[in-house]
């Protein structure tokens, strides 16, 4: 119906949103797969779509946040929606960024470390693929958000325990590397961690936002 | 009143901020005044029941009384019972005028007030559980559905106003309906008795209390007791219509007892108190922690003090009214032996045809008036939005505007400088082959040197020092064919420095000679006619010659200057 016509643009271009970080963490980790396999072409194709991808993100929220205040649209939890949004956007901000500091730092890795960092962006993803139906669910049936957190909250841990033990490799295990290498390789898999730590970031906002929708 | 129960209708969806109070005003006005003056009937009866005030001067009184004690309340803040006011204010003009009170109806009144918030209450928890069970299962957006609420206050608020006229104008103009004028409106398409103009009077009364004084007892209601969602400010103002609905209506009542069922009693209800009950029905679905008790607790008190407070002000009102005012504030009973005891009023009346007055062309003629007014403030309006539209798009415009202008003196700037640094690149290749024309004359002029060496050597008749100046000759001439180098090397250069201009020669003057053409660029370089002789291998006269042929070519007029034509070309 016409009168409904503003909520439902809303609603599409909210689900644009939601697409665009989900796309960009499949992106993200095929990026940094093909970097630590060699595929250089393939790589700098990752970095371009994951450039786009959170181009587009940005315009999308910065759409929906106009057209909420524009139409006056959920007085009451149109703020806790804008930080949900803010949030999530960060998420696809950390992965390009990271995407690009392989691209312009060229570290390097070796090989042994390969299949631990590919687990390690394995991990972060799975935090954000976990988060992504559970921002889904809080918009139709809140009361089911909370049942779907804990995978959040499961890979966020294990992401944080696979970052120390490959610190703890690239420090004690190799003895090869050079200092500055062995930070370089600390400072990656930093970045990489931090992928989970914004999807648990959001994980606490859309539960304590999910406890308020609660009816 | 209008003040008072306006909030308890739209408090809760002003007070999410789902509707502006604004609309919120105009949606419980008009409705108001509809539901009073179509179902207003039933409820005014059994008020009359309880007191039936016999003069005008009583009913002015604890009219007053009534309204002023809601007025104090309200003005504290406190959401009370006009229902309770006015029950308190006629009890008060019973005790003045040595009237028994009906035992019956007072406690058929009071049973409401009970029975009121406790049906609001179960009506609340019942639609709460209902539209939970409905939203969980129909999982629809959380966006649409905000609008689908909006529009949902909307309704069942115009719902709610319709009912509160409907039950609660008795308690406005009740104590009036005796002294109702003895008129018929004739509006052509319907008519309106006397009772019905009051029951009007009644709600547009109301109305008006809406839109003036509502604003500050919304916030009360909205965030008072307890913190309201969207859903649940449908869910009370649905149950607390619905109550008032029921309370109010014969057919309702009708339809009940013709089927063997007890009579609904049409009393008016206080809107305030099942309100209360209903916020309090969601609470105790949802957890009583979430209930103010504090301010629940101050409601209770004006619930209590509000009768008292309004029956002490009409008793002690008409014994002003009648003593310092002189004025009847009620009828004296009147006893005759053997009979029941009667008031002097209640003889029975003459029975007065009412008066006819025919207000259709009144009607029409205000409507007309209204019509046209309202066609001139939507045309002015329409003109304004539309000057405001052009006003827009003007400054859009010009900010335009401003940026192009921005941007092309931004170009403007960026040419310049590019065109300054072509011009000093242009500068120091003409250097460069000034400099190497130079060393082309130079070189011709060593040349013409040697010519005379050469007919000294002819001349010299030594042998021995004429082989000597043979070797010089010859290191000499050595020397000369880098010249012929440097002469390829300079045409090469002017050629790459100015293909342009040679391109637009050719275009624009398809005649000239290859010589023709470069001695056009020579002349563009600057270089003068002594300089340009060595350079294409001629005397300084043919230099002249060639500049004579030139002009011709390219068909320049006498008092031209050729050099500033080719410049410009």
């Amino acid at each position: 119906m016409a009168i409904f016509s503003k909520s439902n643009k809303v609603i599409e271009l909210l689900e644009k949103f939601i697409d665009s970080i989900d796309q960009g963490s499949i992106v993200f980790k095929k990026g940094v797969d093909n970097y630590l396999y060699g595929n250089i072409q393939a790589f700098e194709n990752n970095i371009l779509t994951l450039s786009k991808l959170e181009s587009d993100a940005d315009l999308l929220g910065k759409d929906i946040e106009n057209r909420l205040y524009k139409h006056s649209l959920m007085p009451q939890l149109r703020g806790d929606m804008l930080r949900l949004l803010e949030e999530l956007d960060d998420i696809i901000d950390i992965m390009k960024t990271n995407l690009y500091q392989f691209e312009v730092e060229v570290p390097n890795i070796p090989g042994e470390l390969n299949q631990d960092l590919s687990k390690l962006t394995e991990m972060s993803v799975a935090t954000v693929e976990a988060l992504i139906p559970a921002a889904r669910a809080f918009f139709r049936s809140p009361e089911t958000v909370k049942d779907q957190l804990h995978r959040v909250y499961f890979y966020e841990t294990e992401a944080d325990k696979l970052a120390a033990a490959i610190k703890r490799k690239v420090f004690r295990e190799m003895p090869d590397l050079k200092l500055s290498e062995k930070f370089h390789l600390r400072y990656f898999t930093l970045h990489i961690e931090q992928v989970s730590d914004a999807s648990k970031k959001a994980a606490d906002l859309l539960s304590v936002m999910a406890i308020k929708r609660a009816f | 009143m209008g003040a008072n129960d306006a909030a308890n209708i739209f408090g809760t969806a002003v007070g999410s901020k789902m509707v502006s109070f604004a609309r919120a005003a105009i949606i419980a006005s008009i409705f108001v005044i509809i539901g009073a003056a179509i179902q207003g009937g039933g409820t005014t009866e059994t008020l009359g029941s309880l007191g039936l005030i016999d003069e005008l001067a009583g009913s002015f009184t604890v009219a007053l009384a009534a309204g002023f004690t809601v007025f104090v309340m309200t003005k504290y803040g406190l959401p009370v019972s006009t229902t309770q006011a006015i029950v308190g204010a006629i009890i008060g003009w019973n005790l003045f005028a040595g009237r028994e009170t009906d035992a019956a109806v007072l406690s058929k009144i009071v049973t409401t007030w009970i029975s009121g918030p406790l049906l609001g209450a179960a009506f609340s928890a019942l639609l709460f559980l209902l539209m939970r069970y409905v939203l969980r299962k129909m999982k629809i957006h959380m966006i649409l559905l905000d609008s689908y609420i909006r529009w949902g206050l909307i309704a069942v608020g115009a719902f709610g106003a319709y009912s509160l006229g409907a039950n609660n104008v008795a308690n406005v103009i009740g104590v009036f309906v005796g002294h109702a004028p003895n008129i018929i409106l004739d509006f052509g398409i319907f008519e309106l008795g006397g009772t019905e103009i009051l029951f009007l009077a009644g709600g547009v009364s109301i109305a008006l209390g809406i839109l003036t004084y509502s604003r500050k007892i919304i916030q009360t209601i909205g965030k008072g007791i307890m913190d309201i969602s969207s859903e649940a400010a449908i869910v009370v103002v649905l149950a607390q219509s619905l109550v008032l609905f029921i309370f109010s209506s014969t057919t309702l009542s009708n339809v009940l007892i013709s089927i063997g069922l007890p009579p609904i009693p049409l009393v008016p209800v206080s809107s305030s108190q099942v309100v209360v009950g209903a916020i309090i029905g969601i609470g105790l679905v949802k957890g009583i922690q979430e209930v103010r008790i504090k301010m629940l607790a101050e409601i209770l008190v004006g619930w209590i003090l509000t009768p008292i407070f309004a029956g002490l002000l009409s008793f002690f009102g008409l014994f002003f009214v009648q003593n310092v005012f002189n004025q009847e504030v009620f009828t004296p009973l009147v006893q005759s032996p053997g009979k029941e005891i009667t008031s002097e009023g209640s003889k029975i009346a003459e029975v007065i045809d009412p008066q006819h007055v025919n207000l259709v062309w009144w009607v029409a003629g205000i409507g007309f008036i209204l019509l046209m007014v309202l066609a001139i403030w939507l045309i002015i309006r329409q003109n304004k939005l539309k000057l405001i539209a052009q006003n827009e798009l003007l400054e859009q415009q010009n900010e335009h505007y401003v940026t192009q202008k921005a941007l092309m003196e931004s170009d403007l700037k960026t040419m310049r400088l590019e065109n300054v640094s072509m011009a000093k690149r242009l500068e120091f290749r003409r250097k460069e082959l000034m400099n190497m024309a130079l060393n082309i004359v130079e070189q011709k002029n060593y040349l013409e040197e040697l010519a005379e060496q050469l007919k000294d050597i002819q001349k010299t008749e030594d042998k021995k020092e004429k082989n000597k100046k043979i070797d010089h000759l010859l290191k000499n001439m050595k020397l000369k064919m880098s010249f012929d180098d440097k002469v390829e090397n300079f045409n090469l250069e002017i050629e790459k420095l100015h293909k342009g201009f040679s391109r637009k020669l050719e275009e624009e003057y398809p005649k000239l000679t290859e010589t023709e053409k470069r001695f056009a660029t020579f002349l563009r370089l600057g270089f003068s006619s002594k300089e340009i002789a060595p350079l294409l291998n001629v005397s300084i006269k043919s230099v002249e010659t060639y500049r004579y042929r030139l002009r011709k070519k390219l068909n320049i007029s006498k008092g031209e200057n050729l050099i500033r034509f080719i410049q410009n070309l």
